[in-house]
């Protein structure tokens, strides 16, 4: 038992460490969707309905930059050694996804800061299902960039994915605008997007309007979306190599 | 301690390893010896079992790599070519989480760590970050952090790469008191011969094959005598003309004439008489291990 958790401990406690030896890694995270969040929300005189858009856009950076460095640190760092260890590959994996998702959650909850700006009060007691949700967002979208980055030879491939595939889900998901008065082909992409449930899951937590998709139903996607990458993380991080990932 | 029989592997059609095969011993230094491209990490990297060979087997310690990779990994410190340390973090930190990889804990993972630090010189720098180390320092941690399992065999992928010389001596003092005291057995690959030289047997590895294999020793005294290489103006007719008159078999390398010759000192005052004015410059070597490639092969190793 000790064999699984103690490696997956490590990783997890590796990622923090890393990221609190460089506190700055936060600005950069937290800065942009924040000017984005102001731009548009003082644009359009309506902050609060930009709010859960920009806050899994924060998560959704914060994921994407954690697990970008599995490219790098598979070729040179930290990664090849676990590579070549007997810890099982699944702890590996579940240790790296919960770390870099520790890492997403911290920023978000930095993020849950800046919500009276958005008219939203949060008591102790409503901060509890808010912080878990941002959490459950968190570990998703850590999965996401986890089974992108795998396979990956390039951090440019990363970024090209990035642009063409994160950003543009992120902007048919209701963070922008609600799925009730999208049109035709787009709606449909909405219906299927999975972060289209992780932005409701969070109106519905912050008691924000325009939650289309129903408070269950979009805990339930969330959390399925999430066991179907970890299970496929795992399920690729466990594959014979005869072409080496390092 | 390792055995490798018939290793073949492919990258789509380009071959990287054809039919290698070989087999060391307890307590010794194996060395592969090759240019850069010549198979060698597709080699470390199967006995890594960082991936599987298209074909034929390897084993150490009596467990298959393919098969039983994870017994393999329990047996087995690596040391890459890259590096492998979390710059971020300090040395301790490093070793502590190699060690929880293995699954060492407690007082038994602070002992190992105190012990390997001790051995290698680090005692001092275990709070420094990685990222504030020299690369001698950095190398000596990399090993630091594959023998904290205590490993039966030391697997060295190009360990020396970007060191200095005298770093370059350190870590083989350090490689050849493992031999000696734990009776570690270390395969390391290299392109440098003057680490090739300090191995106890070597296998030469050109295009995927294995071209010769033996002691340092055993594989020069395969040359007959002495090593001459000349410069010329025009090395083609110099080397038909020696060729002819002394019935050598000259080689043209880097348009230098290179020729294997018994009492090389007797052949170069005999060369300069009987060609007057074709020899720029002359150098009488005792064969290195690059002569011994350059013999089996054609071409040089850097």
């Amino acid at each position: 038992m000790s064999s699984f958790f103690l490696p997956a401990a490590t990783l997890w406690q590796r990622e923090l460490v890393r990221f609190w030896r460089q506190k700055s890694r936060v600005l950069g995270v937290v800065a942009s969707p924040l000017v984005f969040w102001l731009l548009i929300g003082y644009g359009s005189n309506d902050l609060a309905r930009f709010y859960s858009g920009a806050l899994v856009l924060t998560v959704m950076f914060s994921a994407i930059f954690s697990t970008i460095s599995i490219i790098e640190d598979r070729r040179e760092g930290f990664l090849l050694s676990m590579l070549v260890s007997p810890a099982p590959r699944s702890s590996l994996v579940l240790g790296k996804i919960l770390g870099s998702a520790t890492l997403a959650w911290i920023q978000g909850l930095i993020f849950l800061c800046f919500a009276p700006l958005a008219g939203v009060r949060i008591g102790a007691i409503e901060l509890v299902p808010v912080a878990a949700a941002i959490f459950l967002i968190s570990f998703t979208l850590t999965g996401l960039g986890f089974v992108i980055a795998w396979r990956m030879e390039s951090t440019a491939g990363f970024h090209a994915i990035m642009n063409l595939l994160l950003v543009p889900m992120w902007m048919v998901s209701g963070s922008l605008f609600p799925m009730a008065t999208a049109h035709g082909w787009v709606k449909a992409i909405m219906w299927v997007n999975p972060l289209t449930y992780s932005i409701a899951l969070m109106n519905h937590t912050l008691r924000l309007p325009n939650a289309a998709p129903g408070e269950m139903e979009s805990l339930a996607v969330t959390a399925v979306f999430g066991l179907v990458l970890l299970l496929a993380c795992g399920l690729m991080a466990a594959q014979k190599a005869t072409r080496s990932a390092a | 301690m390792i055995q490798v029989q018939n290793l073949t592997h492919r990258y789509g059609d380009r071959s990287a390893l054809s039919h290698v095969s070989f087999e060391v011993k307890k307590g010794e230094i194996f060395g592969l010896l090759g240019p850069n491209g010549g198979g060698k990490s597709t080699l470390f990297r199967i006995l890594a079992t960082m991936m599987v060979p298209t074909e034929g087997s390897a084993a150490i310690a009596g467990c298959d790599v393919e098969r039983d990779a994870a017994e393999v990994r329990r047996r087995v410190g690596v040391v890459f070519q890259t590096q492998s340390l979390d710059k971020a973090l300090t040395v301790e930190e490093n070793l502590r989480a190699q060690g929880h990889l293995h699954g060492l804990s407690g007082a038994v993972l602070r002992e190992r760590m105190g012990d390997a630090m001790e051995r290698l010189g680090l005692a001092d720098r275990r709070k420094d970050l990685v990222e504030t180390l020299s690369g001698g320092l950095r190398r000596r941690v990399e090993i630091a952090k594959a023998l904290l399992h205590r490993p039966q065999v030391l697997l060295m992928d190009e360990a020396s790469t970007g060191l200095d010389p005298a770093a370059r001596r350190d870590l083989s003092r350090n490689v050849a008191s493992l031999r000696d005291n734990q009776g570690v057995t270390i395969l390391l690959t290299t392109h440098i011969l003057e680490e090739a030289d300090r191995c106890d047997r070597l296998a030469l590895l050109h295009q995927g094959k294995i071209v010769k294999q033996g002691s340092p020793g055993e594989l020069r005294s395969g040359i007959g005598g002495d090593v001459v290489v000349l410069e010329t103006g025009d090395p083609a007719a110099l080397a038909g003309g020696i060729a002819q008159r002394f019935g050598a078999q000259p080689t043209l390398m880097d348009g230098q004439v290179r020729v294997e010759i018994e009492n090389g000192h007797r052949f170069i005052a005999e060369v300069v008489e009987a060609f007057p004015g074709a020899v720029d410059s002359v150098r009488l070597n005792k064969p290195t291990l690059e002569d011994v490639f350059v013999h089996e092969t054609g071409a040089s190793i850097e």
